[in-house]
């Protein structure tokens, strides 16, 4: 079976590029790891790596071409016992057409990778110039690792931290106590004082030290130790951060990151969980992200730290342990304002984003098991929220449930069903609903905090009662 | 309750070395109150503060005339803090922050009337697009970082200003403009912990005009002597006639090599007077005429700095050109602010987020 080499998308935003010289002829003999050849983007000149075993079969696109749009095929490798001259370049399959939304690495895998939807065209000047799929977010064939989120966004620091002098991070506790969830661990020890800063417990006033210092032309993370106590410090996150861009005429940014756990933790009461995603979301000038995943998390967070504006991005306790398959690359930034399709589905649409995800994708399991194909986006950006994904889904399947772990009023959840009324009415076969937490302060009873918050099971009866399978 | 551990030690008190880091800067100043400037040097603060307080009996007009709207305060009668201090600052490197009382730190750091003005108008033209206003106004190009409308935001965010400083290396210095109103805020006193832990390169400067807003100092704050309330954070303090540019100038260079030597923050308070209200709606109930004219007449800045320069030789006479030519500048300003068009009304939407997402 012969296999297709495809142009790769060497970074989130790339679309195309050039193909600038082929390390290897037609016939050659190549192994995992060989470099195949330089390909150039907008920003650097790359090496491209095999990834199968196989003789050279056909080289399609000639070195020296510009503006190879990525998932072009541009060669293909015959595998073992095959016939490299064989192959008929014009029987290969069209690069995916996928929709506009990204796919997930999640549907990516499900779907079995090099599946192709669309048409078989013959030439590839049709192929490059008609299908443009969006790249990948993370290129085929990238190796994954397990790492826990708690990593990701500790090597999502990490990283940047190594990669610009002017990222530090300060807060309570993130630097002998190797942070209060232990997210910061081991930053100290590489970074040293000067760069990871424990504060005294004053969050007024470090995160204005922070805001600041991100106006001085740093790049400050500023963790709270949780979104809780972040209050005594939103003047500045809002006050401060959000309106300076604006209201200097563009002069003066803030590039700075408000990080912490978000969201109801266990068994800690009302005042240490709340979701204060809607609060932030509603303020002009912000950007907020809320990652599930550890991919996102990194992804988002290296994203965020790069970003000439000031994130607030909200992580969850709970979802600090949670394993994830992690991509192994130099550098996984993922882009902001982007919702992701984490399981395809053709009924019903569930729009959720950080804990709700999995308690989505654990309905959407049961659901299957009844019949009901449930298609689960992660909005993983608050603001600016990824309209364009949710309309498009809603056109799909015409059904949607909105899952949200925070109070029901004035939350994402009545965003998404605004947006679904202002710009999809003609798309709905029934009212959205929503699943979130009770409309209560958060209680510190077993019984009484699971009977508050949300969970996979209403979940599965709100999207039957959509479906009017209830 | 855990029972205390009891220890025959006495509290360890304050060594007199210590004692004398937190007040040696203030004997530094009774010793030498005031700057020696040149004829040339006074003739230049002089000039300065002319500017300020004609632009800011302009802008008084303008909002008057329904030109200048929302809030607008106005620091006529605190031009010498401005001027001093910043004379002594090094342009290029340190960086100045305020509250929304600006209008005279920006004319102090030289940014051209006209675009302050027009930023007063609400016009295309203004330092921020007219989209800031009066209290939001910035210069990153001069090391101007605001203009911020909440009280006492300005310490922490100069603090962190100073903390980039540090960070950098790059010998730099901020001074954080703050009334004796702000003084009373909790986060002030955040940053002055963290500032002086941190041995961060920033003078606190207290502007204390004795009201803030309609509440005078004695019925606001219970401790009156602000200069003081560094004194638990380990901050020495000065306390300086700042309706003296001399002496606010040599205050301001004792200070700044404190700071720009790596001895961490000062803690300034500058004895001045506001002579116009809060903001141009204040109703004055709060305080007599007389008071205000006492001032005025025993206490002015300006006039103490014109009475100087004739002891010096300079000409009445070629004060009064002066005078033409600052009333020039501000009229000048004021046609410019007046007859730049308004924002497009696309620049609604525009830089409200650096990127695109």
């Amino acid at each position: 079976m012969a296999i297709e080499l495809k142009m790769p998308a060497l970074s989130p935003t790339m679309e195309e590029g050039k193909l600038a010289k082929w390390l290897v002829k037609e016939g050659d003999e190549v192994a995992s790891g060989d470099i195949l050849a330089e390909i150039e983007t907008d920003k650097a000149t790359m090496e491209f790596e095999a990834v199968d075993e196989g003789t050279i079969g056909k080289i399609v696109v000639a070195e020296g071409t510009d503006g190879v749009k990525v998932g072009t095929v541009i060669a293909v490798i015959a595998a073992e016992g095959e016939d490299a001259s064989d192959i008929d370049t014009a029987t290969s399959e069209a690069p995916e057409k996928k929709p506009k939304a990204k796919k997930s690495e999640a549907a990516e895998a499900e779907s079995g990778n090099a599946k192709s939807d669309g048409d078989a065209k013959d030439g590839m000047e049709q192929l490059a110039s008609e299908v443009t799929p969006a790249a990948p977010e993370v290129p085929d064939g990238t190796n994954m690792k397990t790492s826990t989120v708690r990593d990701a966004l500790r090597d999502a620091m990490a990283e940047e931290m190594r990669r610009d002098d002017r990222v530090f991070v300060m807060g309570e506790e993130v630097a002998e106590y190797q942070g209060a969830y232990k997210v910061t661990q081991g930053l100290l020890e590489e970074f040293g004082p000067r760069r990871v800063i424990d504060t005294p417990i004053t969050e007024y006033g470090f995160a204005g030290i922070g805001t600041g210092a991100a106006m001085g032309g740093l790049r400050p993370i500023v963790e709270f130790m949780t979104f809780n106590f972040a209050m005594q410090a939103i003047d500045h996150i809002i006050n401060s951060a959000a309106k300076t861009n604006y209201m200097s005429g563009g002069q003066m940014r803030c590039p700075v990151v408000f990080r912490g756990p978000n969201g109801a933790a266990s068994r800690v009461g009302a005042q240490h969980s709340q979701n204060y995603g809607p609060w932030y979301a509603s303020v002009p000038g912000l950007v907020v992200i809320a990652p599930y995943d550890a991919s996102d998390a990194k992804g988002l967070l290296k994203a965020a730290i790069r970003c000439e504006d000031p994130v607030v991005f909200l992580e969850n306790e709970l979802v600090y342990g949670r394993s994830f398959e992690l991509p192994e690359l130099d550098d996984h930034v993922l882009p902001i304002g982007k919702a992701r399709i984490v399981r395809e589905g053709s009924d019903v649409s569930i729009v959720t984003y950080s804990i709700g995800v999995g308690l989505a994708l654990e309905a959407a399991e049961t659901l299957a098991s009844e019949g009901i194909e449930a298609e689960v986006i992660d909005l993983r950006t608050l603001r600016p929220l990824d309209k364009a994904a949710v309309l498009e889904s809603l056109k799909k399947t015409n059904r949607m449930v909105v899952v949200e772990e925070g109070y029901p009023i004035c939350s994402i959840a009545s965003e998404i069903i605004a947006i679904c009324m202002e710009e999809g009415f003609d798309h709905l076969d029934a009212p959205v609903l929503r699943v979130c937490d009770e409309n209560v302060p958060l209680p510190y009873a077993a019984n009484l905090e699971k009977a508050a918050l949300i969970d996979a099971d209403r979940v599965t009866q709100a999207v039957k009662k959509v479906c009017y399978r209830d | 309750m855990p029972k205390a551990a009891k220890s025959d030690e006495q509290p360890v008190l304050s060594t007199e070395d210590e004692e004398f880091a937190l007040h040696n800067l203030q004997d530094a100043l009774s010793a030498d109150r005031r700057y020696k400037a040149s004829k040339e040097e006074l003739l230049h603060f002089y000039e300065q503060m002319l500017l300020i307080r004609r632009f800011e009996e302009k802008a008084g007009q303008l909002y008057g005339l329904g030109l200048i709207g929302g809030f607008c305060h106005l620091y006529i009668g605190q031009e010498a803090v401005a001027v001093g201090l910043q004379s002594a600052l090094k342009g290029g490197l340190d960086s100045v922050i305020t509250g929304y009382r600006d209008h005279g730190h920006m004319l102090a750091y030289g940014i051209d009337p006209k675009v302050i003005m027009a930023e007063l108008t609400g016009r295309q033209s203004g330092i921020s697009k007219g989209k800031g206003g009066s209290m939001h106004m910035f210069s990153v190009e001069h090391g101007f970082y605001g203009g911020h409308g909440i009280v006492g935001a300005q310490v922490p965010l100069g603090s962190g200003l100073a903390f980039a400083h540090k960070y950098r290396e790059d010998g730099g210095v901020t001074l954080a403009y703050f009334g004796d109103g702000a003084s009373n805020q909790g986060q002030v006193y955040e940053a002055f912990n963290m500032a002086s832990l941190w041995k961060l390169p920033i003078i606190f400067v207290i502007e204390n005009n004795q009201y803030a807003m309609g509440t005078s100092v004695k019925r606001g704050s219970a401790e009156t002597h602000f200069y003081r309330r560094g004194t638990a954070f380990r901050i020495p303090g000065m306390d300086v006639n700042g309706m003296d540019v001399l002496e606010v100038r040599k205050a301001a260079e004792i200070a700044i090599e404190f700071v720009r030597g790596g001895n961490g923050p000062v803690l300034m308070e500058l004895n001045t007077y506001r002579y116009r209200g809060h903001s141009m709606s204040d109703p004055a109930k709060y305080r007599t005429r007389d008071e205000v004219q006492d001032v005025r007449t025993k206490r002015d800045p300006i006039e103490h700095a014109k009475t100087e320069l004739i002891e010096m030789g300079v000409s009445e006479a070629s004060l009064k050109e002066l005078d033409k030519s600052v009333r020039a500048t501000v009229a000048q300003a004021a046609d410019f602010a007046e007859s730049s068009p308004e924002p497009d009304l696309s620049e609604l939407y525009t830089d409200v987020l650096v990127e695109q997402y």
